[in-house]
């Protein structure tokens, strides 16, 4: 077997064991929720029989281990099991909301890391001269602003008062992408700017690393342009902390974005989450918890696998 | 003269001939004021009739992905505006605070009040066709007592002893009698629907001027007009939608930018500012929601009458008033009732703050001086936190060592309502004084959550709920009141007013002191100017 090959269905295997084990500490963590779940979902007024009823329906009087297979085994054929609170079906209600979250982060990440990567060779190519330090600070101050307060003083200023997209960003199935692009166009700036400054300082110091080496000298000897340089020399071998650090804003896109989604009214599933969990919706939760995990591990696992493809020596062993 | 040729011009901008513009400067030229000018104009557009069409779009806080269009389960904003569009109850309470019939059309008590009729409407359809008789009524209100109902209105459907159905007429017979049973049944919750809703209670079929045609917990919800609605061509849109935005100042941007024409829960903090914005206006009405700390009357230190006292003559109610609701509230007098309710004696004298009485009681309560705690979170109500602060310095100055302890606000209602033994809480009101009191004052209220146990309350209750002559129930409840404001657990320091806010494409919008948004029925009375 080719070593890179053996490496790969090593990384793989180990995220789906990382996976189970997520599963696991998901279900752990709910059942030791404090109090009593079916008692929190019926509250205060609930009578023992009415608890008793609840918690057979609920398998709750099962082993602890038999209701985790049977909710793992469940969740792998697609069965999220229905919501304690509105009784829908988890998988359908999520799938919407999920693909909207993807939706809001596909665009963001389509805007923001061309747009990160190239401000980051930007500032290489102008390093300590104004253009990398505007970007330096434009970016980094972006960064430091709380999410909720660029999202007020846009939907203040470009909604409000010039009328040019609206703050409520709420999309649904029947509107156009035109439609839907123009209603998630403020969340999008409001997320660019929140994960363009960590993806450009990487860029940046990363490809700055590797100007410092010999090779780079060689191609400056041999009178390459700077930006040739960059593009052709020193970016290929910066690939794997860019990408990197891309998967982690990646992964924050789509799992950390709650509070985006309450400014602009995104139906996005950091709300369904949040609504759940105060109403101590266990399988929501679990369910929820589940495909946040496998986004993170997932979105890791191919920066790994990057980084793998991405190192010559790995590539091609002696 | 002059008043001929306004109201002439007013009749013109309704039909608009005239520009408003043009109307207002003709009214100031004649020395007409504002004002005036603009409740003329108010008055002309009313006369002048709704304009017809259009898609209302209402930007609602107090949404959630766990909603469900089941009448029962409904406990917040947005599902309860969700049941004005699409259900309908027995019978409803006017802005004035009377009796209206809706799906009962005429209703007679026994003369002790305990048998009560009710004639069922004929030809009124559900949204599936069916038509809706006595049957569905009786059905509906068993769903809702029945021993597992996690039904809402459980608590006032306890005292139904029975209930029948003879032809078109719905009958109750209860445990005891209540002169108030229609007020009851008003209740939101208590939505007809077929068959009492036992097979699919989420379905969203009612007999209500909207149809449900859109469902999206937590998102939105749509409504299109129904065209077979028994009342006739009322309503005035041809869709309405709620849109659940749960953060306030997004809210508020999205009805500035022109997304959503009505919000609700203005923050009082920013409703002057919004008043003043163009395009929009404030409405604001006092209600019978109120902000209050209470204590336990059976634990102590609170079974000291003579502390509790201390503790109502110490706190500053205008200051609350002031600061925690910006003026858009009235100040409350250690009772849950104020003038909203029917039946209120407004000659009961008001409690003011003072320090030098609070002094005196504390005092006589032998109160050892360790700190009294005061449980608050800013789930209990807006402000909370805040006016514990308040209630602290002004105890302070009365030399009452108050001490703040802040609850999360996950799990307040669970943990520390009805449980701590002094906490900062909110109530919503009730539509009478029966069900306020039967709720939360009777020593065997499951809510009395002031363990305030007084025989001779109760029994001036019972004999309340009997009483059929309103001079005389009047009498009993200004009695009642005296003895719960001098010997309560309750503070009450303030009445929250129902802070909404709509755009000027709105017409005929109604104040109504019920709940918010004119009672949850602006998208029934109000059209597009």
């Amino acid at each position: 077997m080719h070593p890179i090959l053996k490496l790969l269905v090593q990384r793989i295997a180990l995220s789906l064991l990382l996976l189970l084990a997520a599963s696991a500490m998901i279900f752990i963590g709910t059942q030791i929720l404090p109090g009593d779940v079916a008692q929190s979902i019926l509250g205060q007024s609930a009578t023992p029989e009415s608890l008793a009823n609840l918690r057979a329906e609920l398998g709750l009087n099962e082993p602890a281990l038999t209701r985790y297979f049977d909710w793992l085994f469940g969740a792998l054929q697609g069965d999220l099991g229905t919501a304690l609170t509105n009784g829908r079906d988890i998988a359908e209600s999520l799938g919407t909301r999920l693909k909207n979250t993807m939706f809001l982060a596909f665009w963001a990440a389509v805007i923001s890391v061309p747009l990160a990567i190239f401000l980051g060779l930007l500032a290489v190519r102008y390093q300590n001269r104004w253009p990398d330090k505007l970007i330096s600070a434009v970016t980094l101050t972006s960064i430091s602003i709380p999410e909720f307060l660029i999202g007020y003083v846009l939907m203040y200023f470009i909604s409000v008062k010039l009328g040019w997209f609206t703050s409520v960003s709420t999309i649904y199935d029947s509107m156009s992408l035109g439609e839907k692009l123009s209603a998630i166009a403020l969340p999008v700036t409001v997320l660019t700017l929140v994960v363009l400054a960590h993806m450009m300082r990487m860029t940046r110091a990363a490809i700055l690393n590797v100007m410092q080496s010999a090779y780079i000298e060689t191609a400056e000897l041999k009178g390459l342009s700077m930006f040739n340089i960059i593009r052709k020399h020193a970016f290929p071998n910066a690939i794997a902390p860019i990408v990197n650090v891309v998967m982690l804003n990646l992964a924050y896109l789509v799992v950390g974005v709650v509070v985006v989604e309450v400014v602009f009214v995104y139906p996005g599933m950091g709300q369904y989450l949040v609504d759940h969990v105060s109403k101590r919706d266990v399988p929501v939760v679990q369910a929820c918890g589940l495909i946040f995990a496998a986004v993170y591990i997932g979105l890791n696992m191919v920066a790994d696998i990057v980084s793998i493809l991405a190192n010559p020596r790995l590539r091609h062993p002696k | 003269m002059m008043n001929n040729e306004l109201k002439h011009l007013a009749a013109r901008v309704a039909r608009k001939t005239v520009s408003r513009r043009d109307f207002l400067g003709r009214a100031g030229a004649l020395g007409v004021s504002a004002v005036a000018a603009n409740s003329l104009l108010a008055d002309a557009v009313r006369a002048a009739g709704p304009n017809k069409g259009g898609h209302l779009v209402q930007g609602l806080g107090g949404g959630e992905s766990t909603n469900t269009l089941d009448p029962a389960l409904t406990a917040s904003q947005v599902p309860f505006a969700n049941l004005r569009h699409f259900g309908e109850t027995l019978v409803g309470v006017s802005e004035t605070g009377e009796l209206t019939p809706r799906l009962a059309e005429n209703i007679e008590a026994s003369d002790d009040a305990k048998v009560w009729n009710f004639k069922i409407r004929k030809d009124v359809e559900f949204h599936n066709g069916k038509t809706m008789d006595a049957n569905d009524v009786m059905r509906t209100m068993e769903r809702h007592s029945n021993e597992d109902s996690k039904s809402g209105a459980l608590g006032i459907m306890q005292g139904i002893e029975s209930m029948s159905v003879d032809g078109d007429t719905f009958a109750v017979t209860l445990k005891s009698p209540n002169a108030d049973l229609p007020y009851l049944l008003a209740d939101y919750h208590l939505v007809i629907q077929p068959d009492g809703g036992f097979d699919n209670p989420g379905a969203g079929i009612g007999t209500g001027p909207y149809t449900v045609d859109v469902d999206e917990p937590g998102v939105r919800h749509v409504f299109k007009k129904n065209p077979n609605y028994w009342g006739g061509d009322v309503v005035n849109y041809d869709s309405a939608e709620v849109l659940v935005i749960n953060d306030a100042t997004a809210r508020t941007a999205a009805l500035q930018s022109g997304q959503v024409h009505m919000i609700n829960r203005v923050e009082p903090k920013v409703a002057k500012l919004i008043d003043r914005a163009p395009g929009v206006s404030i409405k604001n009405v006092a209600g019978r929601g109120h902000y209050v700390f209470i204590m336990h009357c059976d634990t102590a230190p609170f079974d000291n009458n003579e502390l509790r006292m201390a503790l109502k003559y110490a706190i500053n109610r205008e200051e609350m008033v002031d600061k925690i609701l910006r003026g858009y509230g009235t100040i409350g007098n250690d009772l849950p009732i104020n003038a909203a309710y029917p039946l209120f004696d407004d000659t009961i004298p008001q409690r003011k703050h003072d320090i030098e009485k609070a002094k005196e009681h504390y005092a006589k309560s032998g109160h050892d001086g360790s700190p009294i705690i005061l449980r608050v979170a800013d789930g209990a109500f807006p402000g909370a936190v805040d006016a514990g602060a308040l209630f602290q310095e002004s105890a302070r100055a009365a030399g009452i060592p108050l001490e703040i302890k802040r609850e999360p606000n996950d799990g307040y209602w669970s943990e520390v309502w009805n449980k701590q033994p002094f906490c900062a809480s909110y109530w919503g009101g009730r539509p009478v004084q029966d069900q306020m009191y039967s709720t939360a004052y009777l020593s065997t209220a499951d809510w009395n959550d002031t363990r305030f146990k007084n025989p001779e309350f109760d029994a001036l209750l019972n004999k309340a709920k009997a009483e059929l002559d309103e001079g005389k129930r009047k009498a009993i409840y200004s009695e009642m009141a005296h003895i719960l404001r001098d010997n309560g657990g309750l503070i009450c320091p303030m009445f929250n007013d129902f802070v909404d806010a709509v755009s000027d494409k709105v017409a005929g919008y109604v104040l109504d002191p019920n709940a918010e948004l004119s009672n949850g029925f602006a998208p029934v009375r109000t059209w597009f100017a």
